[in-house]
C-alpha cells in the first residue's frame, strides 16, 4: 500500500511572490515555528522575480535529508513529515548540503537546523489563500 | 552464535536483513564480572576551549601510574596536535636504545585541535604514533572512528600510554563520570570484531548511549607478528554494530599487545554542534555546508565515494598500469573487472551512514554487510566487512593474484579482526606468492602451504596461523624485511633478487601502487619518515599520467611541498580524502589546480576559525615542516633517516625480471632509445634490463639530491642548521642529534 504523507504546496496562480501581500506567511512561520522575529528565518521563502514571476522555496518532504542524517535524528512521523529531533542532531549541516530543494537552513547562532514541518501556520496566515497542506504519495528512500 | 534483536523498523530501509549477523554479546555479563579493579583514579572532565583541553593523559602500565600533563604554549606553537604531540611526547619517553617491545616505549593517542567538529567531512582522526616494530623509528597512523574526538571531549588532548602490565587489562576513560580504570579482564574475547562488540555493550549505560563510546583494540595476529595494526570503533545506529577503522600501518597493535592492553575505552558525553568551543563557529558551518553542497553535486560524476568509497580507483589503475599485480610485477590483468567498483558497489549497502565522524558527507567508510565466512574460528558466521578500501582490494586481491570477491571479503575480515595491516599482508604475502613461484620457498619450506598465485585458502590459512600462533604464519608475520633477512641467511635464493623483489623500505612494506613508470612517486614512497605509505606523497597521477611535474626542480618541488601539506591533516585531526577525492567544479581553471587552492583555504579557514589563529597558507605549510623536520631527525636519533635508508627496493623504481621486462618490451625499448639514448636492438632482455637499471637507480640518486637541497637538508638527508633554526625547532636536543652529522 502506498504511504502518503503530508507536505506544504504553493500555488503559483495565486501567490504573486509578495507583491500583493506583506509575506504574511513567512512572518508567521518566523515568528510562531523559528520563535523568531526575523521573516528571513522562516523555513519557507517567497521571492518575486525581476521577471514578473515568483519563486518559492517550500520543503516537500522528500525524505533525503533521513538518508543522509548522521545521527538518525531526522525521521517521518506518522503524517509522514521529517521532522528534525534537536535532542539527537549534532549539527552537521549535510541536510542541508544535501537538500536539493534549498529548503533545510540554519539560523546564525542556533546550532541546529530547521525546516518546515508541515505544521500550516503559514497557510493560515496566507491572505491569498495560495497555500495548502496537501496530502500525497511519500516518495521511496533514495539514494542521494 | 546467537541472533540478535526483532526486525527494527529503522534498520529496514537499508535493504539488509542485518538481524541475521552473527552477534557476539552472549555471556558479557560474566566477562564483566571477572574483572578486577587495578586503579581508579578521579578526573574532572572538561570540554575543549578554541579545540585545546590544554592537559594530556598519561598512563604508565607497569606502575599504574595515571596522571595529567599540561600542554605547554610551545607544544600548540610548534607541534599544533595530533601527530605533532604524539611525537613530542614519544621523543621524551624514549632513548635511542629503545626499541619497541621496552617498556619506555609508547603509544600516542592524539586527534588535533581542529578534531571533532561536527561540520567539515573528515574531521574525527586521531593520529597514532609509538616507536614501531618493523621499522625501529617512530610510526604514525591516521585513523577513523570515535576515539578520538571522545577522548577530547572528555578532557585530555592526547592519551599517551607507557609501561607493560602483567596481566591483559581495559584501560577505561569515562568522560561523563570522570574516572579513569585500569581493569583486568581475563575473560575478554580476543578478536576485535568480537571484542569490541562486547565492550561496547559492557561499557554503555544504555542502548542510547552506545554511540558515545569507542574501544580501540587488536587481535589474535597482534599478540604473534610485527604488523598489528589497532581497530578503533564508532558505533553504527543504523546497521546496529559496531564499525571498524584501523590504525594500520608499523605494527602498533603488536606495541598495544606487549604491553597487555587488551582494549581501550572511552566513553564520551553526547555530542553537539560545537564541542570544541570555537572562535567562529560562523565560519566553520559555512565551510562546510559549501563542501556538504560541492560533494552533494560533484562526488557522482568524479569519483563516486559516497558509493564506492575508495575502492573506485581499483579499475583506473589497472588502466594506467599501475594496479599491483603478482608483487608489484605488473600494474595490470585481464581478471581486475571482478574486483572493481561495480562489484563493491553492490557488495555494500548502500543508503545508510559511512562516515567514520559525523558530518562526513563523503562516506567512504563502505561496509559489506551479510559475509558467510568460509574459513577460520567464525566459519559460517554472517559478519560485516568494513570495506574493501582501495588498498584492500589491491594488495589481498590483484597483488596476490586473488580475484575472487567472496575470499577477498573474508582475508579484509580476518586481517581486521585479527588486528593485522592489510596493506602489510597484501604485500608480504604477495612477496611470499613471488618467492613460492621462483622456487625460493616451497611445500617442504612454507610447512605445507600452496602458496601458488591467487590461492585464497592457502593465504587464509597462513592468516590463521599467525593467529594461532603457528607454523609459517610465525614467519610472514615478521614482515618482508625480516624474511628477506631469513631467506638470505638461509640460502633459499639469489640474495640479489630477493632483495630485489622484497617491497620494503626502512622495514615497512610498500602499500598498493605501482611507481615503476612514476620517478616522482618512487621518491614519494622512499624519502617517506616512517616508510613506503602513500599518505605522504602520491604523485602518480600528477607525474605519469598528467604530467605536470616533468622536470626534477618540479618533482622535487612536488616532493617538498605534498608531503609537507598532508602531514598538516595529520596535526589537526583530519581525514585527507575530503581534500583531493572532491573538487570544486571550477577546479582546473584555477592557478595551482592540483593543490586544490579552494581546499586549502578551507582548511587555513577552518584551523584559524577553530583556534583563533589567523594562519595562511604559508602558514599552514610552515606548522607541518615543523613537525615534519622533527619526526626526521627523531628517525636520525633512533639510527635511520638518512640517505642509505631513502633507497628503494629495485622492483618499485624498474623491471627486476626477465618476464617483467618482456611483458612490456615496447615500452622498455621505447624508453632506452628515446630516454637513454642506446638502440636496443640486438640486446638480450638481460642486457637491457641492466641499462635501464642503471638509468633508473641514477635517475633515482639524482632526485634524492634535488629533493634533499629542496627540503633544506645536506646530501646525506640531514635538516641543516640554517633549516633547523628557521622552523624554531632547535631545541638542544634535537641540535645534539645531529651535530655529529653537520659539524
Amino acid at each position: 500500500m502506498m504511504k502518503l504523507m503530508k507536505c506544504l504546496q504553493i500555488d503559483m496562480t495565486k501567490c504573486n511572490g509578495g507583491r500583493n501581500c506583506n509575506h504574511e506567511c513567512e512572518a508567521a512561520c518566523a515568528a510562531k515555528v523559528i520563535k523568531s522575529n526575523d521573516p528571513a528565518t522562516a523555513a519557507l521563502h517567497i521571492t518575486a522575480g525581476a521577471d514578473g514571476g515568483a519563486a518559492a522555496v517550500i520543503c516537500n518532504q522528500c525524505g533525503d535529508c533521513v538518508v543522509v542524517c548522521s545521527t538518525d535524528a531526522l525521521k517521518r512521523n506518522k503524517l509522514g513529515v521529517v521532522l528534525l529531533d534537536k535532542k539527537i542532531c549534532v549539527g552537521c549541516y549535510m541536510c542541508i548540503g544535501f537538500c536539493e530543494q534549498f529548503a533545510f537552513q540554519r539560523i546564525p547562532g542556533r546550532m541546529e537546523p530547521n525546516k518546515c514541518i508541515a505544521c500550516g501556520i503559514c497557510v493560515k496566515a496566507c491572505p491569498l489563500n495560495a497555500l495548502t497542506i496537501a496530502e500525497v504519495p511519500q516518495p521511496e528512500p533514495r539514494f542521494v | 552464535m546467537s541472533h540478535g534483536e526483532p526486525i527494527n523498523k529503522e534498520r529496514k530501509h537499508c535493504n539488509v536483513d542485518f538481524t541475521l549477523r552473527t552477534e557476539y554479546i552472549e555471556g558479557w555479563e560474566a566477562i564483566r564480572a571477572a574483572h578486577r579493579l587495578v586503579v581508579e583514579v578521579p578526573f574532572t572532565p572538561s570540554l575543549p576551549q578554541r579545540g585545546y583541553n590544554n592537559r594530556t593523559l598519561y598512563v604508565n602500565f607497569s606502575t599504574n601510574e595515571i596522571k595529567e600533563k599540561p600542554v605547554t604554549q610551545q607544544m600548540k606553537d610548534i607541534f599544533i596536535g595530533g601527530r605533532g604531540f604524539g611525537l613530542w611526547r614519544l621523543w621524551h619517553a624514549v632513548t635511542p636504545k629503545t626499541r619497541w617491545n621496552d617498556p619506555e616505549n609508547e603509544i600516542v593517542i592524539s586527534p588535533g585541535p581542529v578534531a571533532g567538529i561536527t561540520q567539515y567531512p573528515g574531521s574525527g582522526k586521531s593520529l597514532v604514533v609509538s616507536i614501531s616494530p618493523q621499522t625501529d623509528i617512530p610510526i604514525d597512523s591516521n585513523v577513523g572512528g570515535y576515539f578520538g574526538p571522545l577522548l577530547k571531549f572528555s578532557g585530555f588532548d592526547a592519551l599517551e600510554l607507557q609501561g607493560k602490565a602483567e596481566q591483559d587489562v581495559i584501560l577505561f576513560i569515562d568522560g561523563v563520570k570522570g574516572i579513569i580504570r585500569i581493569e583486568e579482564a581475563p575473560l575478554e574475547p580476543i578478536n576485535s570484531h568480537v571484542l569490541a562488540e562486547v565492550l561496547t555493550r559492557m561499557y554503555a549505560e544504555s542502548e542510547e548511549d552506545r554511540i558515545n563510546v569507542s574501544v580501540v583494540s587488536t587481535g589474535a595476529g597482534a599478540d604473534h607478528s610485527l604488523i598489528g595494526m589497532l581497530n578503533f570503533t564508532w558505533w553504527d545506529k543504523r546497521r546496529g554494530c559496531i564499525r571498524l577503522k584501523q590504525a594500520g600501518r608499523g605494527g602498533i597493535g603488536t606495541v598495544f599487545r606487549n604491553k597487555k592492553i587488551r582494549a581501550l575505552v572511552c566513553r564520551g558525553p553526547v555530542i553537539k554542534a560545537d564541542m570544541n568551543h570555537v572562535v567562529d563557529f560562523e565560519t566553520i558551518a559555512k565551510t562546510g555546508i559549501k563542501l556538504h553542497k560541492e560533494i552533494h553535486n560533484n562526488d557522482p560524476h568524479q569519483c563516486v565515494m559516497r558509493r564506492n568509497g575508495t575502492a573506485h580507483i581499483v579499475e583506473i589503475m589497472d588502466a594506467y598500469d599501475l594496479l599491483p599485480t603478482h608483487n608489484f610485477q605488473y600494474g595490470s590483468h585481464p581478471d581486475t573487472h571482478k574486483i572493481a567498483s561495480t562489484v563493491w558497489q553492490a557488495r555494500c549497502t548502500q543508503m545508510t551512514v559511512d562516515g567514520c565522524w559525523y558530518g562526513c558527507s563523503m562516506a567512504c567508510a563502505k561496509g559489506a554487510d551479510g559475509l558467510v565466512l568460509k574459513t577460520g574460528p567464525y566459519k559460517g558466521h554472517m559478519v560485516t566487512v568494513d570495506g574493501p578500501e582501495y588498498e584492500n582490494a589491491a594488495g589481498l586481491g590483484s597483488n596476490s593474484g586473488i580475484f575472487d570477491p567472496d575470499y577477498l571479503l573474508e582475508l579484509n575480515f580476518y586481517c581486521d579482526t585479527y588486528g593485522m595491516c592489510t596493506i602489510t599482508w597484501g604485500t608480504l604475502c604477495a612477496f611470499i606468492m613471488e618467492c613460492y613461484q621462483r622456487g625460493i620457498l616451497n611445500l617442504e619450506r612454507t610447512g605445507g602451504l600452496d602458496l601458488t598465485w591467487g590461492n585464497a585458502e592457502a593465504d587464509l590459512e597462513m592468516m590463521h596461523q599467525v593467529a594461532r600462533g603457528e607454523g609459517f604464519g610465525l614467519i610472514a608475520g615478521q614482515g618482508v624485511k625480516k624474511m628477506k633477512e631469513m631467506f638470505i641467511t638461509k640460502g633459499w635464493g639469489d640474495p640479489q633478487l630477493i632483495r630485489d623483489i622484497g617491497m620494503e623500505n626502512k622495514g615497512l612494506e610498500y602499500s598498493q601502487y605501482l611507481s615503476k613508470e612514476s620517478l616522482a612517486q618512487q621518491g614519494g614512497y622512499a624519502f617517506t619518515n616512517k616508510g613506503p605509505q602513500h599518505d605522504e606523497a602520491w604523485l602518480i597521477f600528477m607525474d605519469m599520467v598528467n604530467k605536470q611535474i616533468p622536470t626534477f626542480e618540479d618533482k622535487a618541488e612536488a616532493l617538498y611541498y605534498f608531503p609537507l601539506f598532508r602531514t598538516w591533516f595529520g596535526l589537526n585531526g583530519f581525514c585527507k580524502l575530503p581534500w583531493n577525492d572532491v573538487v570544486p567544479s571550477n577546479n582546473s581553471q584555477q592557478p595551482e589546480a592540483h593543490k586544490i587552492p579552494e581546499h586549502v583555504q578551507n582548511y587555513v579557514d577552518l584551523f584559524s576559525a577553530t583556534t583563533g589563529i589567523q594562519i595562511t597558507k604559508d602558514e599552514l605549510l610552515m606548522q607541518s615542516a615543523r613537525v615534519y623536520n622533527f619526526q626526521r631527525i627523531f628517525n636520525i636519533r633512533m639510527g635511520k633517516g638518512l640517505r642509505e635508508h631513502d633507497r628503494a627496493p629495485y622492483r618499485s623504481v624498474g623491471p627486476v625480471t626477465r618476464e617483467e621486462y618482456e611483458s612490456r618490451a615496447e615500452r622498455y625499448d621505447k624508453q632506452m632509445r628515446d630516454d637513454i639514448g642506446i638502440d636496443p636492438a640486438g640486446k638480450t632482455t638481460d642486457e637491457k634490463i641492466a641499462i635501464h637499471r642503471k638509468y633508473r637507480t641514477d635517475r633515482f640518486e639524482k632526485l634524492m639530491d634535488v629533493v634533499y637541497k629542496r627540503r633544506g637538508w645536506t646530501s646525506q638527508g640531514v635538516p641543516t642548521y640554517a633549516r633547523i633554526k628557521e622552523l624554531g625547532i632547535d631545541f638542544p636536543e634535537v641540535l645534539e642529534v645531529v651535530k655529529p652529522f653537520l659539524g
